[in-house]
């Protein structure tokens, strides 16, 4: 039953991605010249609604559906990682035109050579956790 | 039903983002679609090559089945829904990228350079894919989260070290647009 639930909020997920166009190469390519609202729109949205609901969740320590606390762990304080590791993932993410959620949509859609993003990704995963202990954190 | 058909405005796709993210935390999940990337990678064997991957990915079973669900999305958006249509970009873009050589820029979904069938025989096509792949798939991980868990959840939680990943994207993002592209195309 639950597995079901998972499913629909990834078809739902899915939906947006693709219909906002926030699956768009060109949508992402717009966003890096800052020549239209689009994206902005779509995260800053996402964003300040975001903030609220986690607001409301901790303020009235609304519970999952199945009664437990709904727990937020704070990261970790650092800023190599964040900032090199966000450099190099802004890099992939111009060149390729998709993150990690749209990057399965698309291949849904039908898109298929984003097959070869979707197989460099897992490669780029696969040599962070190689590399993982030589660099700064 | 036409209002379905049209792309959807980013006043009602952000909020039903954020909606995903609340969802999935009323089901004590957290939203972040990188991290199957790194369950994937664990399925499929890398677990015997460093210690990153060991771990028991089958805990990690809901996040995959979001995953598949984005991509059953995909197909039922495109097939269903009327997605998939050009983007009505900026037109100063679509020249911008027509002088870059991409001819498809106002008339497509994707550029058709990077994502039409004919890339498959292209040497430069392939490794451009799969270069942004690895970027995307190694900076993920690095950061600790993409824009899921990072732009979405971690900076909804107000956590700092997620606005400094986001300034990153955009560093790398612009870099990538501004520096980088007019040498590879």
């Amino acid at each position: 039953m639950k597995s079901i639930v998972y499913l629909v909020i990834g078809i739902f997920f899915g939906i947006v991605m693709l219909k906002s166009e926030a699956a768009s190469w060109f949508r992402i390519y717009e966003m890096f010249q800052f020549k239209a609202f689009h994206m902005y729109g779509i995260i800053g949205s996402a964003l300040i609604l975001g903030i609220v609901f986690i607001q409301l969740i901790k303020r009235y320590k609304i519970k999952t559906i199945s009664g437990d606390r709904i727990i937020f762990s704070d990261k970790n304080k650092s800023i190599y990682r964040y900032l090199f590791g966000g450099i190099i993932f802004g890099l992939g993410w111009a060149l390729a035109g998709s993150c990690p959620g749209p990057m399965f949509t698309l291949l849904g859609a039908g898109f298929f050579p984003i097959i070869i993003v979707i197989v460099g990704a897992l490669l780029g995963t696969w040599f962070y956790g190689l590399l993982k202990n030589k660099l700064p954190h | 039903m036409d209002l379905i058909n049209q792309p959807m405005p980013w006043y009602i796709a952000g909020p039903l983002i954020a909606l995903t993210m609340l969802l999935l935390l009323l089901v004590g999940k957290n939203f972040g679609m990188s991290s199957n990337l790194r369950t994937m990678c664990t399925a499929l064997g890398a677990g015997k090559t460093c210690d990153f991957f060991c771990f028991d990915w089958k805990g990690q079973r809901w996040n995959l089945l979001v995953m598949l669900g984005a991509v059953i999305g995909g197909f039922i958006a495109v097939n269903y829904l009327s997605g998939g249509n050009a983007p009505e970009i900026n037109q100063e873009v679509i020249n911008e990228l027509k002088s870059l050589g991409f001819k498809s820029a106002g008339n497509n979904y994707l550029p058709l350079e990077l994502f039409g069938t004919t890339v498959f025989s292209s040497v430069k096509g392939i490794f451009i894919l799969l270069i942004g792949g690895v970027l995307v798939g190694f900076g993920a991980r690095y950061a600790g989260g993409c824009t899921s868990g990072h732009a979405i959840s971690g900076l909804s939680n107000l956590q700092l070290p997620s606005l400094i990943a986001v300034i990153g994207f955009f560093i790398g993002g612009l870099v990538m647009v501004h520096l980088i592209f007019p040498l590879i195309f």
